[in-house]
């Protein structure tokens, strides 16, 4: 069992929805995004999501652009992540999971990463630009290192692709809320519900949604068919500002609405 | 391994909204492409709208002058709106009104693919946006007018380094949120499966045309092409109908900017640096530092620009089918003036480097050899800023 696949079993024995924080690695810089986990993980996020940053990163809205390119330009690589991650392991066992695109994995070298990231305490990998279709070898890669490759689904997501992608999945599901990209916004959850649902019949890997959640009532309405939410933009927003308090003010406040959700 | 290959490279590496809209352009593609009726309305908007077949002239000034083979010109230039861009776009907004879409959208750097695109939404009176980064429509102004005059929205891209990159990914962000009621032209012969298949062979009628016409101008002696590469598209259709030609040499000319030095030059293939990777849904050779970020590139020619290129181009490479290599600004712009003086004709600035090549190839070939150079469009829209390179205010 991996730290991850722990977690998740845990908040379904405590009959909790699991609440995913996305950080951009070197935001504001390295000692700030450690920062900024330590306050996520104090303020009650379940999973951290590290992203690593990409010069084109085609899924993301603006937000994420921006603390990709910002990091970029002060300096944040690859390498650089991992040795994030050994500092954070230091002080939190939450499981994190990498997310980034593939270009700068396979600059990397696909093979010696998963190797290198398991050793610094990585505990899988989110690449959105890697669909179900291009993403056998990596998994093949993961898996024999006892990491996690997240796979998606979308409102548009045929039923045909969902029982496949619902055969390889392991680690959480990653489904998205809606057809776009990253960042704020309302959104109606009910379509991703709907392939949820039809996720749950076939799997019993958990599905986390993802996309456009940035406060805790949209948390709320997200987590009706879903073992967990993802978090990202709104949090970014405000560590780019250097705004730990309220970075920490936001996670708490999911975090308990999510908790009363269940009681 | 996945649909869309090429040898190693293509694929399709985008996110999973993206997926079901490929997948169904994928078989409205594999419906149509063979289509009589869909074939017989390309032809009709080729022959009546854009102007096809486009002469393939023989340079007899410039042959003299070079004193070596005889050199024709595949006059892709002489087409409507001026490049080669419109056999793809008319052909991609056919597919689209046959898919149902209602908007069609575009990324642009110079802007020759976007005009090309918003002439045929006009022309198919499909709305249409085209994503252009802020850099390039303050040095491309005309392009942007020209745009807007055929109904067109230009969308402003300031993310990234505001040029063409991030403009093609702001157009495929907008994509994964409209997926339903709209189309994606891409302008190259790039992006993930099934694009670079279905660009090359919508541009793959230079090719074919070259082929017919050189049988009347030199009784079907063919020994050189040449054609520029930025992402390939009108290279990769003079180069793919002699694909297995092995004796007609192939040269892509890839834009060696002012230098080899990272940032200056715009050389995916011919440059030794230069590595695979994943840019925009494709696997191929990919201008990236050493962290695998993608680097802004350079080149005189905003249409060469392009820090990826088209996949069947990499497998091309590799295999030998196609010499890629490297002609600076300077030189390009010593062959946008030679042919203008010579022949009376004024080639795009992306051409130029194609044309440039001469020089290297010409003393090394015989007076009864033949070569072909795709002349990819033409210079009106470079003429200010050649005229600035040259020191001269207009």
């Amino acid at each position: 069992m991996s730290r991850l696949q722990d977690k998740f079993q845990e908040l379904k024995a405590d009959n909790k929805t699991g609440l995913v924080i996305y950080i951009t690695a070197g935001m504001p810089d390295a000692a700030g995004t450690i920062k900024a986990v330590k306050t996520a993980v104090e303020a009650g996020a379940d999973v951290i999501e590290l992203g690593i940053p990409f010069s084109d990163p085609m899924a993301d809205g603006p937000v994420i652009q921006a603390a990709s390119y910002q990091a970029i330009q002060r300096g944040m690589t690859l390498p650089k992540v991992l040795e994030l991650v050994k500092e954070i392991r230091q002080f939190t066992q939450v499981p994190i999971l990498g997310m980034g695109y593939i270009n700068n994995m396979l600059n990397y070298g696909f093979e010696k990463l998963a190797v290198d990231a398991k050793e610094a305490g990585i505990d899988g990998f989110i690449i959105p630009d890697v669909p179900h279709e291009e993403s056998g070898e990596m998994k093949q890669i993961c898996q024999a290192q006892g990491l996690h490759l997240v796979e998606f689904v979308t409102p548009g997501t045929t039923d045909a692709r969902i029982s496949e992608t619902c055969t390889t999945a392991d680690g959480f599901i990653y489904c998205v809320s809606i057809n776009g990209v990253t960042g704020v916004r309302k959104i109606d959850y009910s379509p991703i519900n709907k392939v949820i649902e039809r996720v749950k019949k076939q799997t019993d890997t958990p599905c986390a949604v993802g996309f456009g959640i940035g406060s805790p009532e949209a948390a709320v309405e997200a987590a009706q068919q879903s073992d967990a939410v993802i978090v990202g933009s709104a949090v970014v927003k405000l560590i780019m500002e250097e705004k730990y308090a309220e970075a920490g003010q936001l996670i708490g406040d999911i975090r308990q609405a999510l908790d009363k959700k269940v009681s | 391994m996945s649909k869309g290959r090429f040898g190693k490279y293509g694929g399709q590496y985008v996110p999973e909204i993206v997926m079901p809209v490929l997948t169904e352009l994928e078989a409205a593609y594999e419906k149509y492409k063979n289509d009589p009726e869909f074939l017989s309305d390309l032809r009709k908007y080729y022959v009546e709208y854009a102007g096809r077949p486009t002469l393939l002239y023989y340079a007899e000034k410039l042959t003299k002058y070079y004193g070596g083979a005889k050199i024709f010109l595949k006059r892709e230039d002489l087409l409507h709106t001026g490049a080669h861009k419109i056999n793809n776009a008319l052909g991609q907004v056919l597919l689209a009104k046959r898919m149902g879409k209602k908007r069609i959208i575009a990324e642009t750097g110079a802007g020759q693919h976007g005009v090309a695109t918003a002439t045929v939404a006009a022309l198919f009176g499909m709305e249409c946006k085209v994503f252009m980064g802020a850099v390039d429509m303050e040095r491309q102004k005309l392009n942007v007018f020209k745009m807007r005059l055929l109904g067109t929205e230009v969308v402003p891209v300031t993310t990234g380094t505001s040029t063409l990159k991030d403009a093609t990914s702001e157009a495929i962000r907008y994509w994964a949120a409209h997926i339903e009621d709209t189309h994606y032209i891409i302008g190259s012969a790039v992006g993930p499966h099934p694009y670079p298949t279905m660009v090359r062979d919508f541009q793959s009628v230079i090719g074919k045309e070259i082929r017919e016409q050189i049988k009347e101008e030199a009784g079907g002696r063919l020994d050189y092409l040449i054609a520029c590469v930025g992402g390939g598209s009108n290279a990769i259709g003079t180069f793919y109908e002699f694909r297995d030609d092995k004796d007609v040499k192939k040269f892509g000319v890839e834009a060696a900017g002012r230098g080899p030095a990272v940032g200056d030059n715009a050389q995916t293939l011919s440059n030794p640096d230069s590595r695979p990777g994943v840019l925009h849904g494709a696997y191929s050779y990919l201008a990236q530092d050493d962290d695998g970020q993608v680097i802004e590139v350079y080149s005189i020619s905003a249409g060469l620009d392009y820090p990826g290129v088209g996949p069947e181009h990499a497998m091309f490479h590799d295999q030998g089918v196609v010499k890629y290599v490297g002609i600076n600004d300077k030189e390009a712009l010593d062959a946008f003036q030679l042919l203008s003086r010579e022949e009376g004709i004024i080639p795009a600035v992306e051409s130029s480097h194609a044309l440039a090549y001469l020089e290297k190839l010409m003393p090394n070939t015989k007076k009864d050899e033949v070569v072909v150079v795709t002349l990819s469009g033409r210079g009106d829209k470079d003429v200010q800023q050649v005229a600035k390179a040259l020191g001269e205010e207009i």
